[in-house]
């Protein structure tokens, strides 16, 4: 189960394209900035428009068939994936189809900057779909700045048919970041509880999917209560909770083999656990005689280390990126509160004082923010900084709940539970500018979404 | 061994209770259904035909003045109508000295998932506290949070969140 995408550098592993003898990569215009062409988009939101972007379907060069459709098709199937993975971001507006034409094979390196220019794009996004002679597929991705007729970055993938998605997803990021400056993050999975039936007989599995909601697959039967999955950092396991045998535990399931396997022999309630950056430890909380606290232990068993000893209830810790704090909440003051510490349990300080309650922080993988949800008549999702100002509140409904990072820290998943009798919970996403709020595709109900690390 | 013991005890308690029969007797409960552990299921073998066995879960819903006591909003302490329902189940307990029970904790949706595992930690164990007080031994009983896993009601109204904030102790088989 270890496929990696090869990187290539496009100029020497694809003949076809010496050819044309590719130009310089980003040649960028004199006075510029280390990173910056001259296309830059504002990814904080309220000063431009989504930039304009053109990604015209991929040409192939011969048609073949291979395990993941026809090389025509696919080129159809990775301009819509990364048009689609652009728009989702709220920072683009892809060009519709109709008011773009066919792109010949040998034009992918040598645009029609008149014609484009023309069409409104800023930017344009070009490649081609090879299928190899070894069965696995090439894709190319070139970007380019329409004005300026410059090429401003160019990557070639080759993956095994099966993970022609993730070609799309490394084109799409390598756009984003690229015009952007953020880090990339839609080459990710998420993992999360998938629900049906009523509220009083809820039946939830394990299950995971692409960040776009596509390869989705459960993971375990729904026989048991599971809660709370998180990723480890190594993406090869997940830790969860599980109601098996009607004792609430933690377990960590192996992705590759299906196999699971307790974490703590259990002497009380444990729950809520989370890896640590480096995958060393798992945080989780133990209930023992009405008193919760925060423990760690080594992802690979032994005794717990207690790190919170308050009378009440000090649960949903998550590490900060370089694995020296720990951000959670506590009662101890009356409501829940969000508390930073030292990975040790040392150096204890409250950083929320708002109005209302605060819940379930999580440290942002760029380590600049916290997100939590926030308990006043609503529950929202907000972020403030890691000693607790500059706080902003980014949805407003009757229970969102849960957030979790994208890997490069700009986006959001949550879960929006419905009222009622009939209320089913959904999985929702939303960027730092609150602006960009959008459902997240799954086949039944969903909660507890867990958004991974960037894939390899 | 196990098996013998307790086929004896049923046979009894089949031979108690066709002798006292002063209660009308209760209709059988609907069937138990559905995966293992889906939260509040009663003890469906304390059921013999239409008898009740006595020392089991279905006697002991029963014979008590619930086998649930409910919370105020993120509250925990047992209040009087609480304690009168509790007194009830202890002196039950009392009388049935070898019948184990487990307390499940349980909180209404208007909570965060991991707050209320341990919300319902921190009911649980205010019942079980309290019936120790009364001289239920702790070692016969044992506590499981639901947090808002397993509501009683599903409504999303103050009714339902009163009804769903709750401690229901359950006699095992």
């Amino acid at each position: 189960m270890r496929r990696f995408l090869t990187l290539l550098a496009l100029s020497t592993a694809a003949p076809v394209m010496a050819q044309e003898t590719p130009p310089a990569p980003s040649a960028a215009p004199a006075a510029q900035q280390q990173d910056g062409g001259g296309l830059v988009v504002d990814v904080e939101g309220g000063i431009s428009a989504p930039m304009p972007i053109a990604i015209p379907v991929m040409p192939t060069q011969s048609v073949v068939n291979t395990p993941a459709g026809s090389t025509d098709a696919l080129g159809r199937q990775l301009a819509d994936i990364i048009a689609t993975d652009l728009r989702n971001s709220g920072l683009f507006t892809p060009l519709p189809a109709n008011r773009m034409r066919a792109v010949a094979f040998p034009e992918v390196t040598a645009p029609a900057f008149d014609y484009w220019s023309g069409t409104g794009a800023q930017s344009l996004v070009q490649g081609f779909v090879r299928a190899n002679g070894d069965g696995n597929l090439t894709v190319g991705c070139y970007l380019y700045d329409v004005a300026a007729k410059t090429e401003l970055t160019r990557q070639g993938f080759v993956v095994p048919p099966a993970d022609w998605r993730r070609a799309a997803h490394k084109c799409a990021d390598t756009i984003y970041a690229r015009l952007t400056g953020e880090g990339p993050y839609f080459d990710s999975r998420v993992v999360y509880v998938s629900e049906t039936g009523p509220k009083d007989k809820r039946v939830k599995r394990l299950a995971i999917m692409d960040q776009d909601g596509a390869n989705h697959r459960f993971l375990t039967n729904g026989q048991s209560i599971v809660l709370t999955p998180r990723f480890a950092p190594n993406q090869q396991s997940i830790v969860y909770m599980s109601y098996v045998g009607k004792i609430p535990a933690i377990y960590v399931y192996d992705i590759g083999s299906g196999k699971q396997r307790l974490v703590v022999q259990n002497v009380a309630t444990t729950f809520a656990p989370r890896f640590s950056p480096d995958g060393r430890f798992i945080l989780f909380s133990m209930a023992q005689g009405g008193n919760t606290d925060v423990y760690r232990v080594s992802s690979q068993g032994g005794t717990p280390q207690r790190l919170t000893t308050s009378p009440g209830i000090d649960t949903g810790g998550s590490y900060s990126p370089d694995g020296s704090k720990i951000v959670f909440e506590s009662d101890r003051s009356g409501g829940q509160q969000i508390y930073v510490m030292n990975a040790d349990g040392s150096n204890q300080q409250r950083i929320s004082f708002g109005g209302g309650r605060y819940a379930t922080p999580v440290w942002s993988p760029r380590g600049d923010l916290i997100a939590f949800t926030k308990l006043a008549g609503n529950f929202r999702i907000g972020i403030m900084s890691p000693s607790g100002g500059g706080e902003k509140l980014l949805t407003d409904s009757w229970s969102d709940e849960g957030p979790s990072w994208s890997p490069n820290g700009r986006v959001i998943n949550f879960y929006r539970s419905g009222r009622g009798s009939g209320g089913s919970g959904q999985l929702w996403s939303v960027d730092l500018t609150g602006v960009n709020e959008r459902r997240i595709p799954t086949p039944l109900g969903g909660s507890d979404p867990a958004w991974g690390p960037l894939r390899p | 061994m196990t098996l013998k013991t307790t086929l004896i005890l049923a046979t009894a308690a089949l031979a108690l209770a066709a002798c006292s029969k002063k209660r009308p007797e209760v209709l059988p409960p609907a069937p138990v259904t559905g995966p293992a552990d889906t939260g509040s299921t009663g003890n469906p073998t304390g059921q013999t035909g239409n008898e009740v066995v006595p020392g089991s879960n279905a006697d002991f819903t029963r014979s008590v003045t619930s086998n649930t006591v409910n919370f105020g909003l993120d509250q925990y302490d047992i209040d009087p109508q609480a304690r009168a329902i509790l007194d009830s189940q202890a002196e039950w307990l009392n009388r049935y000295p070898n019948v184990r029970i487990t307390i499940e904790g349980h909180c209404d949706e208007r909570g965060t998932r991991e707050y209320n595992l341990a919300l319902g930690d921190r009911r649980a164990n205010s019942a079980k506290n309290y019936l120790a007080a009364k001289g239920v031994s702790p070692s016969r009983m044992s506590v499981i949070s639901y947090g808002s896993e397993r509501p009683a009601e599903t409504g999303s109204d103050e009714a339902a969140y009163a009804a769903n904030r709750r401690a229901v102790t359950i006699v095992l088989s």
